[in-house]
């Protein structure tokens, strides 16, 4: 998650998406999934990296970086510049706002001082919004990391911040 | 003598016991007493029920029937209907909501619950679903051994198209028709996807089918592969669900190495694979042409239609996109013949339908049931009324793309006619129940983000006119708008339904039209008198209950 990786770093951790997915127009998802995982965002810097595997002109097939860049920026669990230590997914659909949401996420935006979609200054905290998780007959529900904490209720919101360091 | 013929447990493990388990357990006693049935009722504690909302419970064997949550007062009639007249009593048993373990229970009471029917989530709950010896146990690849050995694939469809399946993504059309489009269609090769990227705001059923039966879907992508003449499938699952991915990975590479999947399958000339692919995000990747492209690595921005899938879908070529739930009533359909399915449900909406019960209710979660019950059914009985005794406002059916039911249509039956004819959708099966606390403003805005946040930004009356929905609404609920705003708001939300290029921009202010059909005086009253008349919406220099006094209103 350290902003500054290195670029030796990325062109392995392209190598190694491609090893696993291919390198195909159709693996392009898992090997940007791939990278968000490892690092928490896509670096700008990997996009050259995997168009220089899949761009086979003389094979007819042509994949520029602005292709990467549109399918990176389009999809919500991928970040394009760094996120927080700990990334909080707070969903904002109807059943989970109707369960009482509103003040959990006031509850959490008081707790950490930041609004959704702000990244703490000590990056520690991510605060992003998300539509509905599919964990619905618990809401409200929010996600930390990989953490799903349902029935949520503000006054429990402190507690589970403290949890992680 | 004492012969002991039934025995009653009642849970009281440290939350049970807060919730009155002690009293529970001594009213039995006492009502058991009054009865005269001492000598033939045993009544015992039992600690661990696993985590669960509906305690104190009560389980009664030899029934095994699971009551729950038993209040000192039901305790008679308990006592009195199952334990002395021997009939289990349907409105006090506990909803087997979510799929703990204790599911397994429903096999041994089957009937227990007289409208819950399994067909789909027969065996979730029930097997290990990372066990394909479990699920061969349970009547696994019958029907797929069935297809490959006994019929043509001709034959395949015929029966499913006999059985009168409709898709159970939304639109419900016919599965057996979209088989044989795609089985006419010339073109090689061919592939079948299945879309389990459910997205829509308070479903979970595709989920809770992936996580508890992978191998059925499995089994009916193969089957639906063989009928349409593919020997490639892609399962698309939203990145949202990393357990569901792992179930299906896991149950993939089983089925290969046991030759239920891939070359030569039940060692006939058949050969299939099947290749997952998680999402990473993205509502608007349900719709099968965005899915499409979102499977070739590109953006999820739906196609224009025609051509449809069924004759250039993925890499341009024919190909059958099919929902989790869809694929999940194929492989019962051919184990036990169109006809027993037809049996199930309405004639024109045949077999059973999974809901996701949700808001205001005391019990939420999931269940599964024939064609044809209504909403107030779903409340009382699976619901178990509304939570703290609230008044029913409205339903929302089918996601945040569907429907407002308000209270008064909570009566019409819930298939694909009734629900056509009253202007409704049953959608994905989400039931969204709100009380009287709801402010349909609110509930609009909140509806109108998501949209203004889903929309993939492709044609303009979708771009433009989520955001602009959201800012209006937004407005009327910070009590700033006017009258004329409504009329600007039905103007964009019939020009986004008309000519949007897809199924989200076409739905997207479904709800908001049905807001302004029932509840119109609710939403004028903030924009006339600078009132929100539930209490919800910040609208500055007001107090709600000020001008209530002065100027009652009669919102919905």
């Amino acid at each position: 998650m350290d902003p500054e990786v290195k670029e030796l770093d990325i062109a392995s951790l392209v190598n190694k998406a491609i090893a696993e997915h291919g390198a195909t127009r159709e693996a392009v998802i898992p090997i940007l999934s791939e990278i968000n995982r490892a690092l928490g965002y896509i670096p700008a810097a990997a996009l050259p990296e995997i168009r220089r595997h899949i761009h086979v002109p003389e094979e007819g097939v042509f994949l520029a970086d602005s292709h990467l860049y549109s399918a990176a920026s389009f999809y919500q669990l991928f970040s394009l510049r760094p996120l927080g230590r700990h990334v909080i997914r707070f969903c904002e659909s109807a059943p989970c706002h109707v369960m009482g949401g509103r003040q959990v996420i006031q509850a959490l935006q008081d707790e950490l001082r930041l609004e959704p979609g702000e990244t703490g200054e000590d990056r520690k905290w991510s605060l992003l919004m998300t539509s509905c998780l599919g964990v619905c007959g618990v809401g409200p529900v929010f996600l930390v990391d990989d953490d799903i904490y349902g029935n949520a209720t503000p006054e429990q919101v402190a507690e589970i911040l403290a949890r992680y360091e | 003598m004492k012969v002991i013929r039934s025995m009653v447990l009642v849970s009281v493990d440290q939350a049970s016991l807060e919730r009155g388990a002690e009293e529970v357990f001594h009213t039995f006693l006492d009502e058991i007493d009054e009865f005269g049935l001492s000598d033939q009722i045993a009544v015992a504690t039992i600690r661990d029920v696993g985590f669960r909302d509906d305690i104190p419970l009560v389980i009664v064997y030899p029934d095994a029937a699971v009551y729950g949550p038993v209040k000192p007062e039901d305790v008679h009639t308990i006592v009195e209907e199952h334990l002395h007249k021997g009939n289990i009593v349907p409105h006090l048993l506990a909803m087997m909501h979510e799929l703990a373990p204790e599911i397994a229970w429903m096999r041994s009471r089957k009937g227990a619950l007289p409208v819950q029917k399994r067909i789909v989530l027969e065996r979730a709950g029930i097997v290990d679903p990372e066990s394909l010896e479990d699920y061969v146990l349970y009547d696994g690849f019958q029907a797929l051994g069935k297809a490959l050995t006994q019929l043509t694939p001709a034959e395949v469809i015929a029966e499913v198209e006999k059985s009168g399946l409709q898709g159970r993504g939304g639109a419900g059309f016919p599965t057996g028709r979209k088989w044989s489009f795609v089985a006419s269609t010339p073109g090689n090769p061919k592939y079948v996807i299945c879309n389990a990227d459910e997205s829509e705001p308070g479903t979970f059923k595709d989920r809770l089918i992936l996580e508890g039966d992978p191998f059925s879907i499995v089994e009916a992508m193969t089957i639906a592969g063989y009928a349409i003449g593919a020997h490639e499938g892609y399962i698309y699952i939203r990145g949202e669900y990393p357990l569901a991915y792992r179930r299906i990975e896991n149950a993939l590479r089983q089925a290969e190495a046991h030759g239920l999947l891939g070359d030569h399958i039940f060692g006939t000339d058949y050969s299939f694979y099947i290749h997952p692919h998680a999402g990473a995000g993205a509502y608007i990747c349900g719709e099968e042409t965005a899915l499409i492209e979102s499977l070739e690595g590109k953006r999820g921005i739906p196609r224009a239609r025609p051509p449809y899938p069924t004759t250039y879908g993925l890499f341009g070529k024919p190909t059958v996109v099919n929902n989790v739930e869809t694929l999940a009533n194929v492989p019962p359909i051919l184990r036990n013949g169109a006809a027993w399915y037809r049996d199930v449900g309405l004639p024109k909406s045949t077999g059973t339908k999974v809901y996701t019960i949700l808001g205001c209710v005391n019990f939420t979660g999931l269940i599964e049931v024939p064609m044809g019950i209504t909403l107030r059914e779903v409340i009382d009985i699976y619901g178990k009324g509304m939570k703290d005794g609230k008044k029913l406002k409205l339903v929302q059916t089918g996601g945040s793309s569907g429907t407002i039911v308000p209270a008064s249509l909570q009566d019409t039956p819930m298939d694909f006619d009734s629900f056509r004819n009253a202007g409704v959708s049953l959608g994905s099966g989400a039931l969204l129940v709100c009380g009287e606390d709801t402010c349909v403003v609110d509930l609009a805005k909140v509806i109108l983000r998501f949209f203004r946040n889903e929309c993939c930004g492709k044609c303009t009356p979708c771009r433009i006119g989520t955001l602009r929905l959201y800012e209006i609404m937004s407005q009327i609920s910070e009590g700033k708008a006017s009258l004329s705003d409504l009329e600007v708001m039905q103007k964009i939300s019939e020009a986004m339904s008309e000519v949007s290029n897809c199924g989200l921009g076409q739905t997207a202010s479904t709800a908001l039209r049905d807001i302004l059909k029932y509840f119109r005086e609710e939403v004028e009253a903030h924009i006339t008198d600078h009132v929100c008349p539930v209490g919800v919406c910040p609208i500055a220099g007001h107090s709600p209950e000020l001008i209530l006094v002065q100027q009652p209103l009669h919102a919905g």
